[in-house]
This record gives structure tokens, sequence and C-alpha cells, in this order.
């Protein structure tokens, strides 16, 4: 990966990160089986999933904070499985409340370096930089309480910054943010990542944070991860059900129906061509599938020969756009349409399903077919 | 503005049943606890012919200090007749570093079982909550023993061992319960920052602990300074504590019992307790509240 933007002096160094066979259990409860994962020189990888899905314990063990059973941890070109998590070369920004209370903003920033025995002249070189990049230079001096919780992210953020490790590792930085500030220090990071061409493995549920900063997105469940990809090919084509619904806001549309001969989908009052979707595997007739739609891709299509007529049964204006609410057959789904479009309840709407936008997910399994 | 309407249900009353028995209780329940009080006072400012004619409660003719002077310095305790000032020295002695080492290593324990993901630390922190249910008097004899090969009984180093020892389950259960409040991520990040065993402990985490240590010093000072019975047993016949050689000023049977010079004495004695306990009441009180097990 190339970055265009030039790179402060010695904050780069080689950060690839490689997880083999990572196993964790606290007792007799597993939280990670065999896991795998390669996160390449440069790259923002976000771990995506429900909490207890094992993403901040995979972070911790990265971090060294959380001892692995089996499998190997490597960082740099370098097997760090039990090496202690200064000398990992990573850095860490935890969710909150993780600023040493009694110390200042300058005394947060600069303990990490003083214990590594670094040289005052450089520390306050390393600490000035940072604080710089993240406009905290006049909060140098106050302590975390007197601080803001966006001030309070930052200053954790500068103090991972000034460690110059080449895997920077995010748990849940923002989650304690209101909205504006969360999507406001989102950007930040993102443009850090940009700068510093750091390695960087962000852990968060939230949907939008993943879409929006990452290269690639790993969205786990169940000790797992179940779909590894960038965030188009996981908004896109989700390798599950659940993946699906995860992924995108509003949630993608479901209805449950079974395949009939000739490429087509049944369900109650309904009957849609799939000529246009493609295929994992064979489309055996008779199999009960979950047909998914997101929102933006059902579309009107006023005078069309396979338009469906759906009644408009709740309008949600967005501001930028809209979501209307159809019923077709059994099931009600969402559509997202301009804001300006003349809508009245009862309107019988000419909808067009899109087979090359579908997703369709065995019924059992909840696997795209 | 419509000025009619009022809010409708009853208007909530000032004085209550409830109220009034309350502030009934109050000055009784103070009345019962300061009479006592008043009475050692009183006491020990009368003259000995004074206390033999009038009631204990009455106020004395002339404020006589003898009393307080023959207990601080002239009293005889066993053999010696100092007064109960050695005994002063004495328990100010075993006091000081009983209460630092015992908060200390109470401090280290609790930062241990807290942070430190220790093999059977919950089984110790159970061992030493059970103990902190027994009575003293089980550990005593094998302890005298123990201390006696080790060529520490009857010493200072001896008491100071027995209190930090006896101090051990109630301070490991303050500090374990203070520093557990406290968020893992914190001491997460300090490890990521390279700080190790003890820098976590001196840097970060003992300095958000200071209000819980005047909790456990209150409650050491008070607790060590009143103990009479490890005192009495472990310190030998030199150091004896204040409470031992106030017994033996009060207990003793030859002669006439001067209430005067013994009402004095244990003032004395309570001196201590009862300044922490004026300047501290509201630290006090919070130390009980945090789940201390003797006060």
């Amino acid at each position: 990966m190339q970055h265009e933007l030039p790179v402060p002096h010695g904050l780069v160094r080689p950060g690839a990160v490689s997880l083999r066979g990572v196993e964790i259990a606290y007792g007799s409860f597993r939280v990670l089986d065999r896991l795998d994962l390669e996160v390449a020189q440069s790259e923002f990888l976000v771990l995506l999933g429900p909490s207890g899905c094992g993403k901040s314990t995979l972070l911790n063990a990265v971090a060294g904070l959380t001892e692995v059973d089996a499998g190997e941890i490597w960082v740099g070109g370098r097997n760090v499985t039990w090496k202690e998590p200064k000398d990992r070369g990573i850095a860490m920004v935890f969710q909150s409340y993780t600023l040493y209370p009694r110390m200042t903003v300058r005394g947060n920033m600069s303990f990490g370096l003083q214990v590594a025995g670094i040289a005052r002249a450089e520390i306050q070189r390393r600490v000035r930089e940072a604080a710089a990049m993240l406009r905290i230079e006049d909060l140098l001096d106050r302590k975390p309480a007197e601080l803001s919780g966006g001030q309070r992210q930052r200053v954790a953020i500068g103090r991972a910054l000034v460690r110059e490790a080449a895997v920077c590792l995010f748990d849940e930085p923002l989650s304690n943010l209101d909205a504006q500030l969360r999507t406001e220090l989102r950007t930040e990071i993102k443009r850090l990542h940009v700068r510093l061409g750091a390695t960087m493995i962000f852990v968060t549920h939230d949907q939008i944070e993943a879409l929006t900063l990452a290269d690639r997105i790993a969205v786990m469940r169940d000790r797992r991860i179940q779909q590894l990809g960038t965030p188009t090919e996981i908004y896109t084509r989700p390798v599950s059900r659940f993946v699906a619904t995860f992924v995108g806001c509003p949630a993608m549309g479901f209805i449950a129906g079974h395949l009939v001969e000739g490429r087509r989908f049944k369900a109650d009052g309904l009957d849609l061509s799939l000529d246009g979707y493609q295929a994992l595997g064979e489309m055996a007739a008779g199999r009960p599938v979950d047909l998914g739609i997101r929102p933006e891709h059902i579309t009107l299509a006023p005078g069309h020969p396979e338009a469906i007529e759906a009644p408009l049964e709740l309008v949600e204006p967005m501001g930028s756009d809209l979501l209307a609410w159809v019923r077709l057959g059994t099931v009600s789904l969402a559509m997202r349409l301009p804001a300006e479009t003349p809508l009245s309840l009862g309107d019988r709407l000419p909808v067009m399903l899109p087979a090359s936008r579908f997703n369709l997910f065995d019924a059992a399994s909840g696997l795209r077919i | 503005m419509n000025a009619t309407v009022q809010p409708s249900g009853r208007r909530p009353a000032r004085l209550t049943t409830g109220r009034i028995g309350l502030y009934a209780f109050l000055p009784i329940s103070a009345l019962f606890f300061l009479t006592p009080l008043y009475v050692m006072m009183v006491t020990s400012l009368k003259t000995m012919p004074e206390i033999r004619s009038g009631s204990i409660l009455s106020w004395p003719s002339a404020h006589n200090l003898d009393a307080w002077v023959r207990a601080s310095s002239q009293a005889c305790t066993g053999l010696s007749c100092n007064g109960i000032q050695t005994g002063f020295w004495n328990s100010v002695r075993i006091l000081v570093p009983s209460v630092a080492a015992s908060i200390a290593v109470g401090a280290v324990t609790g930062y241990t079982l807290s942070f430190w993901r220790a093999r059977g630390a919950k089984t110790l922190f159970a061992a030493l909550m059970i103990v902190a249910f027994m009575p003293y008097q089980v550990f005593i004899y094998p302890l005298v023993r123990l201390f006696a090969m080790a060529g520490v009984g009857n010493s200072l180093l001896g008491i100071v061992l027995v209190h930090t020892i006896f101090g051990l389950p109630t301070m490991t259960l303050l500090f374990r319960n203070h520093f557990a409040a406290l968020p893992m991520e914190l001491f997460k990040a300090a490890r990521v920052d390279g700080a190790g065993f003890w820098r976590i402990f001196l840097q970060i985490m003992l300095p958000m602990a200071v209000p819980i240590a005047v909790v456990a010093m209150i409650l050491q000072v008070t607790g060590i300074w009143n103990d009479f019975l490890l005192g009495l047993v472990f310190t030998g016949c030199r150091n004896l504590p204040m409470t031992v050689q106030l017994n033996n000023i009060v207990a003793s049977s030859q002669g006439e019992r001067l209430y005067n010079v013994d009402m004095a004495a244990t003032m004395l004695t309570a001196l201590v307790p009862l300044c922490i306990y004026f300047i501290s009441g509201r630290w006090f009180v919070r130390g009980i509240a945090a789940g201390a097990v003797k006060g």
C-alpha cells in the first residue's frame, strides 16, 4: 500500500502482523478457535463483530495482554508470542478511562518513554510532535480530570503515537464518545493512518466505523472470522446472513422463500426471476432460502413490465434521502429514495428488485448460495 | 396566570411521627454514650475524699489535676512507678512500624490480587477472608512457639510482625476492593507503556489509593493502639504497650483504689484513638463501610 503524504521522521518501522492458529480459552470457556489472520504492512484492518465474539480478546493477544493457549503471533517478522507488551513494537488505545489520573497530559504521554529510558530531549520532541498532530498542545499541562471525553481520547491516541510503534491497536476507542465527536475523531484516525503509514488494527462493533476506516474488515462471530474482505466486498457480497445483517444501516431486508425450477425464487405472493444473480454454487429447486436486498438497491420503475405493485406503509425522512417501507407479499422492505420523492401513505409503488443485487442465503445454514 | 388551580394530592407533612421519634432518640443515645465520659472526666478532677463522699455525677468542687500528674508520671505499673508515660512511648514505638508495615503489605497484596492473575490468587484471597473471621486466641500459642524458635519472641520486631500478620486480611480486603473498582484498562495501558509490577504499583496505583490508605491508617492506628492481648503476649516486659500498663495500674489490688488516678490514666490511654475519631470521623465511617471487619 502506498501513501502519498510525507511521513514524519522515524515514525515507520516494519509492521506486518500475523496470527497463526491462535487459540485462547478462559478456563473451559473458549474465546478464540484456531484463528489465522495476516495483516499487511501499513494496512488498516478493522475487527468487526457483536460483543462477546472475541474481537477484543484477539487484540489483547496481539498486544500481549492476554496469553494465548496455542498458536503464534508475529509482529514485524518476529515471533512475539511470549514477549512482553512493551517489546512487541505495538502501541494501544483503549476504550476509555485509561489516562493516568494523577499525571498531567504531558506526564501521560511521556510515561512509557521514560520507562523505556529514552533521553529527555527525544521525549520532548516526540510529545511535541504528537501533540501538534492531534492539536492538543495547549492541554499538555492539564490533568485528565480537566479534559472532555474527546480530549481525553486524543491524549490517549497521543500516548500511543509517541511510542512510534509500527503497529497501532485500537480497542473501541470511539465507543464512549457522543455521535459528533465520534465522527470527528474517526476522520482524525484515518488521517493519522494515511500520514504515519503505521499498521492499524481497530476493534469496533460499529459497522459505520468499520466501513469508513478499513482497508479490510474481518467480521467476527462466535470466536471465528466469518468474512475477511474489503468494505465493498463485505457490503455487497456478504458470505452469510449474519454478515449481511450486521453491516449496513438500515439493515438489509429479507424475504423467506424457496428456489423453484428455471432459476426463480418463490415466496408468499411473490415470484421473482434470479436471472443476473451470481450464484456461488448450484441452485437446487425446492431449497428454502432467504433473499436479502439492501434498501438502496430497490428502485422505482413506473411502467416497467417486471415492476411489482407494492403498497407504501411508512415513510422515514433521513434528511439527504428517505426510507420508504413497502409491503411485498408478507414482508415489509425498506427502500432508499431521494428526499424529494412525492409519496403519500397507501400509494401503490411500482418497485423493481434487480436480481443482480440479490443476496441468497441458505435458510438453514445462513450461508451465501 | 391561572392562580386558582391547586396541585392535586396532599402536601407532604413536614413533621412526621418518624421524625419526632428520631429527634427523641438522638439526644437520648448521645446522653447514653456521653455519660461515662462525663463521669470519668469529673472523677479524674476530684480528690479521693470528695469521691468517697459525693455522688459520681456531681461536679468537682475544685479542679484538681493531681490525679492526671500521678497517672502520667508516678503511678505504679508492676514494679516501676513512672506512671503510664513509658507505656505511651512503647505504644508509639509499636504503633508506627506496625501501621506502616501492615498498610504496605496489605496494599501490595491487594494490588497483586486485583491486577496480576497470579496462580491460586482466588484461593489465597478466600483463605485470607476466612482467617479474618477466626478469633485471635487460636493463633496465639502456635505463634508464640514459632516466634520463640525464630528468636523474635518478646521483642519489638515480634509485635510488629504479629500486627502486620493480623492486619493482613483487613488491609488486603480494603485495598483489593479499592483496586478492583479501577478499570482494568488502566493497568493494561501501563503494561503497554512498559511499566512492571513495582512501577505500576508505585507510580500509578498507589497515588490513586491515597483515600483508602487514609482509611486503612485510621483503622490500624485505632486497632493497634487499643490492642491489649497481642501486646501482652508478644512484647516482653520492656516494651509493654500503654493498654497493658493501664491494666496494671487499674487492676492492682494493693491498698486504696485511686479512682481519680485510674480515670485519668484511662483517659490518657484513650487519647490517641479519641483524637483520631474526632479528626477523621468521616473517613472512619467510610472505612467501616468499605467492608472492614474490625473496628
